[in-house]
């Protein structure tokens, strides 16, 4: 029987009412007294050098107020990389200025050089046309595909950068002699040279600031679409601004979508703050759709060579992979992780492999730069992996189900030490291979496959059986591997005198539902009702810190947080009760809401302690302090490792190479769940991506370096009719075992484990129809590709 | 600058709009009613939907001084007259239809639209008439789950989960 409240309920949102009525509050929803309107000048080529930027031209047009270019940052400090990332030789990763504003180069198409303030938005815009027509830069070779970046020392993104390569990275390197040595001895190998298409995130709400300064304290306030606001507010004050933090207050009110896209932070937002505090009035940027695509960070973009020696009988004896990894103009604060930490420490997969080596050559282009977009990483590794192993199934003859349940670990094999560095605590990845099975009808495929050839189309099916690491991340761990900051989160639970509670958390919610979920916990951890619990997120003046969410983290650590914050109100009530029932601390039991004498019928509720906590009359004063708020930090001892297997199947129309995913069967290990409506809500919506990706999206430049999908009339965003109905399961649950929570996250799984599912079904397809030569289709399997691989 | 009246959500309001105001201009900032979201600004992606004259039109494509005079109902006027969520808002709260929210009142407003044209839409029509809303959050599962049950009909056993 389903549980209607509490952990394990699918409790309806609350959240949703405000955003069904139109009353959510999105940066752009603000206005403000005195409000004046940014509005970004940007390059229109790929490389270029600024020789004149004539700002004279827009200063006296109608209702302009100011006018910034590079100059009025070029002292002030770079957005920076957030990890430190060394090469094989050891040497450091070559990390280059990212400006405010550019000076002296623009890098890529989109890459702002100057912004007009003025006092309405169409004043802006129409000035920044203007400026935008009174500059002149000195076209540059574009430097675009990375292939050639690498070859080409003449052409450089960054003067100082002859080879445009920001690290070649090795893991693990002292491993990389007896992976060569395995791969030589293996009686197969099978190679494949694929492409991780690059994506653009493309949250429906396009990123927004609103910069605020206060002459009478010196103090800053910045309203912006993030991710994390305490990051934001650490990068802009630490790094680039120089503001004391205590003087910056950063706001993420309802945030529309981030997919890694708003964790970081941009030179918009500084922008915003300097232009309020010469102007002493708000300011406020929102971009446009295009300039989302031109600017936001994009994500994957791998080219990437694997290769997988086994045994004639499928099992797999090493793996060894080459990638080439676009960072682009400049390093994005994640983006230096993204393709090292968050990929090769993947890259043995479910499997038990003895022998991975993985090698990542970080690229600069003249492209927008790449970092974290859903998955981060391990969709890379995920879809290397998983195709891999289908070109080996194959090649040898061997039926792919068969293959994976020869080589995944079993659950004795926990915890397990894969060799590129990680310990996987519990997993049972033949449970969640056995269900997708049932749940896909595996046994019912030929016939449907029969149905689809009656209408003239090839069927074919996919498999895929992942894993990722996240609840990001223990902060001993990445500080090892070159992190920057701690990866820890915090909660305060704040027992209000009445009894209601706040929780201050330090994760995010942009759509996962938090206000909601976070609510289930502390009702039933306390025993009261949901209702008098209120999630208070987003505020660096009202939390204690956080770290955000990201990484399908906001449970794994931030929840942990808050349930240990949870945990020392019930230590502190106990101490209260034992006090009011004139009984020993240790004779006090806590349970549905009460507060008991052990073996007694005495008891006080959970009310009467808070109320006790805040008028003291009769009260421990003398060894106790009133009030009854509570704050956790919570560093998390381990990843968590959620994992499970996906089966598509689709039909593709052999005259016109379209591919309709027609079923999408997931079954997934997320360990314990929350609240099951969200958490298959998250998958439905990563899976949607993964089909995006391997179906329909390509981020396409020129070899100018000019974004040719630039807009949603270009960049095919998978539509209703694009997807089907997905069957979701998640009740194969091997529960965390070093969280307090048994939690694992599931916002990225969807993204991660679908689009190799989706590839695998429709070179199975082809294959099955006869188009035996097809081997691989680069993602997107887009009519003309499929096409063209079926008539080469 | 010109006055520009119409009926909003029931009601007689005016507010000033030049010649390029956008209707959607016109509702989030001369109005205030800023339920209406832009999403994309080419007329892709559906957030700025709103009714006019009972028609469904993005709201980033219409002039305001064109619809001078026109009845527009936009995502605040769609719950009920005692404040609770009207059927359709009912059905994407009840089945999930929504994430971070953003797509939402445009989804809703379509929605609407279809269901007045098509009262019991089969999950194909109701797939193809959401192709000018884009929601980047649900993967549509719920969204066409949502829009089956505010048809009445029986949304789980279409989706076969």
């Amino acid at each position: 029987m389903p549980k209607d409240t509490g952990i394990g309920a699918s409790t309806k949102r609350r959240e949703d009412i405000r955003f069904l009525t139109g009353r959510g509050v999105y940066t752009d929803d603000l206005s403000l007294h005195g409000q004046t309107f940014a509005v970004m000048v940007r390059s229109t080529v790929a490389h270029g050098r600024i020789v004149s930027i004539d700002t004279a031209a827009v200063e006296a047009m109608p209702g302009v107020l100011a006018v910034f270019t590079g100059e009025d940052f070029k002292d002030v400090g770079g957005n920076p990389a957030g990890w430190l990332i060394n090469s094989r030789d050891g040497t450091p990763m070559r990390e280059p200025k990212r400006p405010v504003l550019a000076h002296g180069k623009v890098r890529h198409v989109g890459d702002a050089y100057a912004a007009v303030i003025a006092e309405t938005y169409a004043q802006a815009k129409d000035a920044a046309q203007v400026l935008s027509d009174a500059t002149v830069i000195e076209d540059l070779p574009a430097v675009v595909d990375m292939r050639g970046a690498v070859a080409d020392a003449s052409n450089r993104v960054h003067d100082e950068i002859p080879d445009n390569v920001c690290f070649d990275w090795g893991w693990i390197e002292d491993n990389r002699a007896a992976v060569d040595a395995a791969m030589k001895a293996a009686p197969h190998v099978v190679t494949l040279e694929l492409t991780n298409n690059r994506l653009v995130p493309n949250a429906m709400e396009p990123r927004a600031s609103i910069g605020e300064y206060f002459p009478g304290t010196g103090d800053y306030k910045l309203t912006t679409t993030s991710q994390n606001p305490h990051l934001t507010r650490l990068l802009v004050c630490a790094f680039v601004m120089g503001i004391p933090e205590n003087k910056l207050q950063v706001v993420a009110p309802d945030v529309g979508g981030g997919f890694g896209s708003k964790i970081y932070h941009y030179g918009e937002e500084a922008l915003v703050l300097a232009a309020a505090k010469r102007l002493g009035r708000p300011v406020r940027w929102t971009a446009e759709r295009t300039e989302s695509f031109l600017s936001d960070a994009h994500g994957r973009d791998h080219v990437t060579k694997i290769e997988m020696g086994c045994t004639l009988e499928g099992d797999i004896l090493a793996i060894r992979t080459e990638t080439l990894a676009n960072v682009g103009a400049y390093l994005s604060n994640f983006s230096t992780a993204t393709p090292t930490f968050l990929h090769g420490t993947l890259m043995a997969g479910p499997y038990k492999v003895p022998h991975v080596y993985v090698n990542v050559k970080a690229v600069f282009t003249n492209t927008a730069p790449v970092d974290a977009y859903r998955g981060a990483g391990r969709p890379e590794a995920t879809y290397s992996i998983e195709r891999v192993v289908d070109k080996m199934c194959r090649e040898l003859g061997l039926d792919p189900f068969e293959v994976r349940r020869r080589n995944l670990l079993t659950p004795d094999q926990f915890p397990y030490t894969t060799p590129v560095g990680l310990v996987y605590d519990t997993g049972n990845y033949q449970a969640t291979l056995d269900k997708a099975v049932e749940l896909a009808d595996v046994a019912g495929f030929e016939a449907r496959r029969a149905d689809s050839a009656k209408r003239g189309k090839l069927r074919g099916m996919g498999l895929s059986t992942w894993i990722e690491a996240c609840g990001i991340a223990p902060s001993h761990l990445v500080g090892v591997l070159g992190a920057r900051v701690g990866l820890y989160d915090a909660a305060t639970v704040r027992v209000n005198a009445t009894g209601t509670i706040s929780v201050m958390t330090g994760a995010h919610s942009h759509g996962q539902g938090h206000e909601t979920v976070f609510p289930q916990i502390v009702a039933e951890k306390l025993g009261i009702d949901a209702s008098s619990v209120e999630i208070v997120h987003g505020d660096t003046a009202k939390i204690p810190f956080g770290m955000g969410s990201y990484g399908s983290r906001s449970l794994a650590v931030a929840g942990s947080a808050m349930d240990r914050a949870i945990d020392k109100i019930i230590a502190k009530g106990k101490k209260i009760a034992a006090h009011m029932l004139e009984a020993a601390e240790g004779d006090i039991t806590f349970a549905d809401g009460k507060f008991s004498v052990a073996g007694t019928d005495k008891a006080k509720t959970f009310g009467e302690i808070a109320f006790s906590a805040y008028v003291p009359h009769n009260y421990p004063l003398e060894t106790l302090e009133p009030g009854l708020e509570e704050t956790a930090f919570y560093d998390p001892a381990n990843f968590t490792y959620p994992a499970g297997a996906y089966i598509c199947e689709v039909e593709v129309d052999e005259g016109t190479g379209k591919v309709d995913v027609v079923s999408f069967t997931c079954a997934d290990d997320f360990g314990n769940v929350m609240n099951p409506m969200i958490v298959e809500g998250q998958v439905h919506g990563g899976v949607g991506q993964g089909i995006g990706q391997a179906v329909l999206e390509s981020t396409t430049y020129d070899e100018n370096g000019q974004l040719l999908t630039g807009s949603y009339m270009d960049y095919a965003m998978p539509r209703a009719d694009d997807v089907p109905f997905y069957t979701v399961d998640h009740s194969c649950n091997t529960p965390c075992t070093h969280n307090p929570l048994g939690v694992k996250g599931c916002g990225e799984a969807g993204a991660i484990g679908s689009p190799p599912a989706v590839v695998n079904a429709v070179i199975d397809a082809l294959q099955r129809g006869g188009h035996t030569h097809v081997t691989h289709i680069d993602m997107p399997v887009s009519p003309n590709r499929v096409w063209q691989a079926i008539n080469a | 600058m010109t006055e520009v009246t119409m009926t909003v959500n029931g009601k007689s309001v005016s507010a000033q709009a030049e010649g390029r105001t956008l209707l959607v201009n016109y509702l989030r900032e001369g109005l205030g009613l800023t339920g209406t979201h832009v999403g994309c600004d080419t007329s892709q992606c559906g957030a700025c939907v709103v009714h006019v004259d009972g028609k469904a039109v993005k709201s980033c494509t219409v002039f305001a001084m064109d619809v001078a005079g026109a009845q527009v109902l936009t995502i605040e006027g769609m719950a009920n007259a005692d404040g609770s969520l009207g059927v359709v808002q009912q059905a994407f709260q009840d089945h999930h239809g929504l994430q971070c929210g953003f797509c939402t009142p445009g989804m809703v407003m379509t929605t609407a639209a279809l269901l007045a044209d098509n009262p019991r839409p089969t999950e194909a029509e109701v797939r193809h008439e959401l192709e000018g809303n884009i929601c980047r959050c649900t993967g549509y599962h719920n969204i066409v789950k949502a829009v089956l049950a505010a048809s009445g009909q029986d949304a789980g056993a279409m989706a076969a989960e």
